[in-house]
C-alpha cells in the first residue's frame, strides 16, 4: 500500500482542492488584484491627475503627432471584406498622415474601469489617447476624479455643424465639454411575437403574468431603475431618491410574483433568439443585428411610455501622449461620410443624421438607411430619457442600494 | 556545530514554503481582513479604519444567500458523490485493464474551458432547444415549462462541474484496497451487500472525505452556475462578492463577504471533521 497515511493525503486532497486553477477563478483574482491597486493608489495619485489647471496653455504647448492610439468595444468600427483593415481608418491616416492604433479592449465599462483607474490614479498616461465609454457612473467617476482631458472644441467645428441634436449637451457632460458621443442607442423592448402571441406597446407589458418565467430584464441598476420609473409615469432624468423608491417597489413586485426569467447582461440576446425569454428589455442595436443575423421574427419596439437613450463617448484621458490627433479624429469622424461609413457596419444610432443620405446615395444600402433603428426620426426621440446623471458618490450609492438588492438576492 | 545544523537543516529546508506561505496566503489574507474594515468611497479612496458594524450589516443583509449557498452546496456535493461512487467503483473494480482510459475519458471534457462548459449547458437546457423543445412538441410538457434559471439547474451544473474531481480520491481510495481482505469477506459467507457495507464503503472513507471537502469548499464559493444557469431567486454568495468588487465597487463589503464565507466554510469544515473526522478514518485503515 501506500507510505502516506490518511490524513496526510487527505491535507494533500484539501489542499489541491484551495488551490485548484480554474480559468474563471484565474481572470477573477486577475481583476480583483488590478481593483486591489487601484484602492491602494487611491489617496496617494489622486492629485497628479489634477495638476494641470490652465488647460489652455495645456492645449497651446501640445504639438501635432504623427499618432493616435484608440481603445473601442469590440465590433464597434466598420471592417473591410478581409476582416481585417477598418477603411474609415485607413482614410484618415492617408488624408492626415497620422498613424492609427485601434485596440479592442474594452468588453464592458465596469473591468476597463478597473484597468485604467489605477494607471490615471498614479498619474501615469493609460497609452490610450481616446477610449470609448458609456454614460452612467464610470463616465461619471472619470469626470469627478478630472481623468478627462477638457476638450479643444475650436479644433472640432464639424461637431457644431453636424451633431444630431439629440447627442448635443448631454446632462452628463453639460456643454459636452470632455466628450463626445461615438453611437448611441435605445432601451426599449424586444420580444418575439410568435411566443407573446401579441403585439408589444408598453412598458406594462413586462409585467404581464401571461409571460410570467418568460420576461427578460436587464442587471444593470441604471437600465433597471429607469424602465422601473418610466412604467410609473417618472422622467428617469429629473428622478429624486422618492422616485427611486417608488420604482424599485414595483421592480420588486414583478420579482416577487416570479415573472423575471432573470437579470440579464449582454447574454439576454441569445435567451431571446433562443426562445427562453419572449419578451425583454433589450438594445435597439442587439435587436436589428438578430435581424440581419437570420432571427427574423424578433421585434424591438419604442413602448408608448418612451424609452431610456444611452450613448457611447469619445474622450480623451488625462496623460494622452496625442491629443491634437484625438481631436482631429473626433473632426474627422463628424462628417457625414466618415459617420455613414462606420455606420453601415455598426447599426447602433449615428450621431450625424447626415449620414443617412450618404449611405442611402452612396453606399447604397437603403436597409441601414431607412431603418428607424439606426436613424431614428426626431419625433421618437424626442419620447427618449437620458439615463439619471449622478452628482457624486453618496447619490450614486443610494441609487446602487434601492435597485442592486433586487438584480441580486 | 554539526549538531546544530542537523537540528536546523529541516527548518531551513522548509524556508521557501513559509516565505510562500507568508507572501502568497498570509499577507493577502491579512490585507483583505484589513480591507474589510475599511471606510470610504471608491472617489476618494478606502482608509483603515475599524468598522467592524459592516460584518454584521453584511451578514443581515446577505444571510440568504449564505444559506442558500450553503445548502446548494451541500446537495450538489451529496448528489455528486452519489453518481461519483459508482463510477470510482466501477473503474477501480471492473475497469480491467483499461482504468487509465476510463480515467482519462473522464477528465476529458475538463480539457475545455470552465465557462464554455456551463455555456454549452445553458444551449442544450434551452426552452426551445433538442431537450426541452421536441418534449413541449409532443405536448409531454406544458410550453412555458422550463430547466433554465431555476436552482435545479444551478445544483446540476455544480454536480457537473465537479464530478471528476470527486471521482478521483474515490478511485485513489477503492484502488488501494486490499482484494484479499474482499475475498475474506465472501470466505466469511458475507453477502455481496454486506462486503460492500461493512468492507468497501469504510476502507473508502478517506476518499469520500477528502472528495467531500475539496467539492463542498469550491461549490459553495462558487458564482459562475448561478450566473448563466440561474435565475432570479438562486444568487449565490460568489455572486453577491463578484457584483461588490467588479461592478459597485464596494470593496470593503466584497472582503467583508469573502472573509465570512472563509469563516463560515471553516466552521463547516470542522464540524464535519469532529462528525466524521480523521480518528475514525484511521480507525478503519489502519
Amino acid at each position: 500500500m501506500t507510505k502516506m497515511s490518511p490524513p496526510d493525503e487527505q491535507r494533500l486532497a484539501f489542499l489541491r482542492g484551495l488551490t485548484q486553477p480554474r480559468i474563471s477563478r484565474g481572470d477573477f483574482m486577475r481583476g480583483a488584484a488590478a481593483s486591489l491597486a487601484a484602492m491602494a493608489l487611491g489617496q496617494a495619485g489622486a492629485a497628479d491627475a489634477a495638476t494641470v489647471t490652465d488647460w489652455h496653455a495645456w492645449w497651446a504647448a501640445q504639438k501635432p503627432t504623427k499618432e493616435f492610439v484608440f481603445a473601442n468595444w469590440p465590433l464597434y468600427i466598420d471592417v473591410s471584406s478581409n476582416g481585417k483593415d477598418h477603411p474609415s481608418l485607413d482614410a484618415f491616416t492617408k488624408q492626415t498622415g497620422i498613424a492609427v492604433t485601434y485596440d479592442e479592449v474594452i468588453q464592458d465599462d465596469p473591468s476597463f474601469y478597473a484597468k485604467v483607474a489605477p494607471v490615471l490614479k498614479s498619474g501615469q498616461p493609460t497609452g490610450y489617447d481616446m477610449m470609448v465609454i458609456t454614460d452612467g457612473w464610470y463616465l461619471t467617476e472619470l469626470l469627478l476624479q478630472k481623468f478627462l482631458v477638457p476638450l479643444w472644441r475650436a479644433k472640432v467645428p464639424n461637431f457644431d455643424k453636424n451633431a444630431s441634436p439629440s447627442v448635443k449637451n448631454p446632462p452628463y457632460d453639460p456643454g459636452n465639454k470632455h466628450t463626445m458621443v461615438w453611437q448611441s442607442g435605445l432601451t426599449g423592448i424586444g420580444y418575439n411575437p410568435k411566443l407573446t402571441k401579441r403585439e408589444i406597446n408598453s412598458f406594462e407589458d413586462l409585467w404581464d403574468p401571461a409571460f410570467a418565467g418568460h420576461i427578460g430584464m436587464f442587471s444593470d441598476t441604471n437600465e433597471l431603475g429607469s424602465v422601473g420609473m418610466l412604467k410609473l409615469g417618472i422622467n428617469p432624468t429629473t428622478s429624486t431618491p422618492a422616485d427611486w423608491t417608488k420604482a424599485a417597489s414595483v421592480l420588486r413586485e414583478q420579482k416577487d410574483k416570479k415573472l423575471v426569467r432573470q437579470y440579464y447582461d449582454q447574454s439576454y440576446i441569445n435567451a431571446l433568439e433562443n426562445g427562453d425569454i419572449w419578451i425583454t428589455m433589450a438594445w435597439s442595436g442587439d435587436i436589428y443585428q438578430a435581424n440581419s443575423k437570420g432571427f427574423k421574427d424578433l421585434k424591438f419596439v419604442v413602448p408608448k411610455e418612451g424609452c431610456s437613450i444611452w450613448h457611447d463617448n469619445m474622450c480623451i484621458p488625462v496623460g494622452a501622449k496625442n491629443p491634437l490627433s484625438a481631436l482631429a479624429w473626433m473632426n474627422y469622424y463628424y462628417t457625414a461620410d466618415v459617420a455613414g461609413m462606420i455606420e453601415d457596419y455598426v447599426n447602433y444610432i449615428c450621431p450625424v443624421p447626415a449620414a443617412k443620405d450618404y449611405i442611402l446615395n452612396v453606399i447604397k444600402d437603403p436597409d441601414v438607411a431607412n431603418s428607424p433603428l439606426v436613424f431614428p426620426p426626431e419625433s421618437e426621440l424626442a419620447r427618449t430619457h437620458e439615463f439619471r446623471a449622478f452628482k457624486n458618490y453618496a447619490e450614486y450609492k443610494k441609487w446602487v442600494d434601492i435597485f442592486s438588492p433586487i438584480v441580486q438576492g | 556545530m554539526r549538531r546544530l545544523r542537523g537540528t536546523l537543516a529541516p527548518y531551513l529546508l522548509s524556508l521557501p514554503s513559509w516565505v510562500y506561505l507568508a507572501i502568497f496566503f498570509v499577507i493577502p489574507l491579512g490585507s483583505m481582513l484589513g480591507l474589510a474594515l475599511a471606510t470610504g468611497d471608491p472617489l476618494d479612496g478606502y482608509v483603515p479604519a475599524a468598522n467592524f458594524s459592516e460584518f454584521a450589516q453584511a451578514f443581515s443583509q446577505y444571510q440568504a444567500e449564505f444559506v442558500r449557498s450553503f445548502i446548494y452546496g451541500t446537495v450538489a456535493t451529496i448528489i455528486t458523490l452519489a453518481i461519483a461512487y459508482p463510477v470510482a467503483y466501477w473503474i477501480a473494480f471492473h475497469g480491467g485493464r483499461n482504468k487509465s482510459t476510463y480515467l482519462f475519458l473522464l477528465v476529458l471534457p475538463f480539457f475545455v474551458t470552465f465557462v464554455i462548459r456551463v455555456l454549452a449547458w445553458e444551449f442544450i437546457l434551452c426552452d426551445q432547444g433538442f431537450v426541452l423543445g421536441p418534449l413541449k412538441r409532443l405536448g409531454l410538457i406544458p410550453p412555458s415549462a422550463h430547466i433554465l434559471s431555476t436552482q435545479w439547474a444551478v445544483i446540476g451544473g455544480l454536480v457537473y462541474n465537479s464530478l471528476a474531481y470527486y471521482v478521483m480520491p474515490l478511485y485513489v481510495a477503492l484502488e488501494k484496497i486490499d482484494r484479499r481482505v474482499v475475498r475474506a469477506a465472501g470466505d466469511l459467507f458475507a453477502t455481496p451487500a454486506v462486503t460492500f457495507i461493512r468492507v468497501i464503503i469504510p476502507l473508502s472513507a478517506p476518499g469520500i472525505f477528502a472528495g467531500f471537502l475539496l467539492v463542498f469548499v469550491t461549490n459553495v464559493g462558487d458564482f459562475v452556475n448561478a450566473d448563466i444557469l440561474g435565475g432570479t431567486g438562486t444568487t449565490m454568495i460568489g455572486n453577491v462578492i463578484q457584483d461588490s468588487f467588479f461592478v459597485n465597487q464596494d470593496y470593503p463589503l466584497a472582503a467583508c463577504l469573502s472573509s465570512m464565507l472563509m469563516f463560515l466554510l471553516m466552521v463547516a469544515i470542522f464540524l464535519y471533521a469532529r462528525v466524521f473526522g480523521t480518528d475514525t478514518i484511521q480507525d478503519y485503515a489502519a
